[in-house]
């Protein structure tokens, strides 16, 4: 009998232990909600942020667009050859970047990037009492470290996505016109006729949602990190592995409301 | 002017704090003794209100900490944590001067550096030493650190978290020295835990043994070494022999 209910017992475990950590996620992102318009604002540090997040992933984020053209003109191209649509490439290629692409592709980088150094920081004041140490000061951890971390990324990554779009689109367009012998101009003139100003922002809207998960997710496992180097380890794999995967579970929500809708 | 009466706290099925009753009247400097894992940090987390009593009563001049204005009772606290708790990010005097850079007691920068260069000047530290971060300074240095951020918004209270541990005992008795000098000096009601017994002969009017979650001894300093409480007789003389169990 046990050897039936055991692995039945297990998954119940962790179905519960899953539904309290939604329910945590879910209070936590309450509680940053109703801070982020409520006094103080510390804009020294939201500003500080926005340079971390925003600033410093651009080359991250920059690299990565300009390969994932460069390889999706190639890919198109190529696919595109077998039923004689070669044209299609700099529309697909800008279409692909600016609303899948650049967000999720960005998304992901930043993920690994920033979730990773926030959870690692802020779970290292956890591990030696520097987050106490905020609070005898009288100040509102969630107020001067979760607040500006996820203002800063929710507000920089519509931005990193915008420029990851440009730089993309850029990548197809050098692999378009040396690899593939497309025209230059008539390159770009594709690429503007067929793409449209919601094609942009949608992938913008969908930046800003995956900065509040990558910043929400480095916040909350670093304010909940275990003891010790361990601790703090588990926290960032956590925070980069959910944040990940909250990213690409928003942007197939986000695609089914704004394209199929 | 601190008091706690029947003070209980649990995480999970560990019953840490089970009733305990304790007291700092104005301007007393009291020292919690006790072996490691006794709840010496919970207890004075739990009147600071980073971690919630279950029951009980913890009540700062007469008014339950549960029911005060929570900056207004903070603001009159001051913390030297076990670690020193340094911000890394920033540079020392910021540090020092954290509360005086923000909320209620904001000043204006130059104003607050200078405090924090005084305060830093009374912990022994050089004006030089402001503009270091913290990962730079030695144990010590980061202790005195760490101690004019306590005292650099002239708190009502102050709590001091095993203030020696970590350190030589030539250091130790410097900042020993430097938490009496500084408590008389500003008048402040000084509660601190410790299991070093020279810091409780430095700084102690009055000394309380926890162990098990209750006050199992409390006294004047000077009537410790005659007092036969076997429980702080045996925490006295470090003697594996007694109520203590020793887990060797």
């Amino acid at each position: 009998m046990n050897l039936v209910l055991s692995p039945v017992a297990a998954i119940g475990r962790s179905t519960l232990a899953m539904l309290a950590a939604i329910g945590r996620i879910a209070i936590y992102c309450g509680q940053t909600l109703s801070h982020l318009f409520r006094p103080p604002f510390y804009f020294r540090e939201i500003w500080g942020q926005i340079v971390q997040i925003g600033w410093l992933s651009l080359p991250v984020v920059g690299l990565t667009a300009l390969f994932t053209g460069g390889a999706l003109a190639l890919q198109i191209y190529a696919g595109g050859a077998r039923f004689n649509a070669e044209s299609v490439v700099p529309s697909i290629v800008a279409i692909g970047m600016v609303r899948e692409l650049g967000p999720v592709l960005g998304g992901l980088m930043v993920a690994g990037r920033v979730a990773a150094a926030i959870a690692a920081e802020i779970g290292t004041m956890r591990v030696t009492e520097q987050i106490d140490a905020l609070v005898t000061l009288s100040t509102n951890p969630m107020k001067y470290l979760t607040v500006p971390r996820v203002l800063a990324a929710t507000l920089s990554l519509p931005l990193l996505v915008a420029v990851g779009d440009s730089i993309g689109i850029f990548g197809g367009y050098l692999v378009g016109t040396t690899r593939l012998g497309f025209n230059p101009a008539n390159y770009v003139q594709n690429t503007v006729d067929f793409l449209e100003v919601w094609d942009v922002t949608s992938g913008m809207i969908k930046g800003a949602v995956f900065g509040f998960i990558v910043a929400l997710m480095g916040c909350y496992h670093g304010m909940n990190s275990g003891k010790g180097a361990r601790g703090v380890g588990k926290a960032t794999t956590n925070a980069v592995v959910s944040a990940s995967i909250m990213i690409l579970a928003a942007n197939y929500l986000l695609t089914e409301l704004f394209f199929t809708a | 002017m601190i008091e706690l009466r029947d003070v209980h706290k649990s995480f999970g099925s560990k019953h840490v704090l089970r009733g305990v009753n304790l007291s700092a009247a104005k301007g007393e400097s009291v020292v919690i003794i006790g072996g490691s894992g006794t709840g010496k940090s919970v207890l004075l987390k739990c009147v600071l209100g980073l971690v919630k009593h279950d029951t009980g009563l913890i009540a700062l001049e007469g008014q339950d900490v549960l029911q005060a204005e929570r900056d207004a009772f903070l603001a009159r606290f001051g913390m030297l944590f076990q670690g020193g708790a340094l911000f890394d990010s920033m540079s020392v005097w910021q540090n020092v001067a954290f509360r005086l850079l923000r909320g209620s007691l904001k000043r204006p920068v130059e104003e607050a550096r200078e405090i924090a260069i005084e305060k830093l000047r009374r912990v022994g530290l050089k004006p030089d030493v402001a503009d270091l971060f913290p990962a730079e300074l030695s144990g010590g240095m980061q202790k005195r650190v760490s101690l004019a951020r306590a005292i650099a918004a002239q708190p009502d209270v102050i709590f001091f978290d095993e203030p020696t541990t970590g350190l030589d005992p030539i250091m130790s008795g410097v900042i020993n020295d430097l938490i009496r000098e500084i408590v008389v000096e500003m008048g402040a009601t000084a509660m601190t835990i410790t299991h070093d017994m020279s810091s409780v002969r430095a700084i102690a009017d009055r000394v309380a043994m926890l162990h098990d979650g209750v006050i199992k001894w409390a006294g004047p300093v000077a009537e410790m070494d005659s007092a036969d409480d076997p429980y702080l007789r045996q925490f006295i003389s470090g003697s594996a022999e007694g109520p203590i169990e020793a887990v060797r």
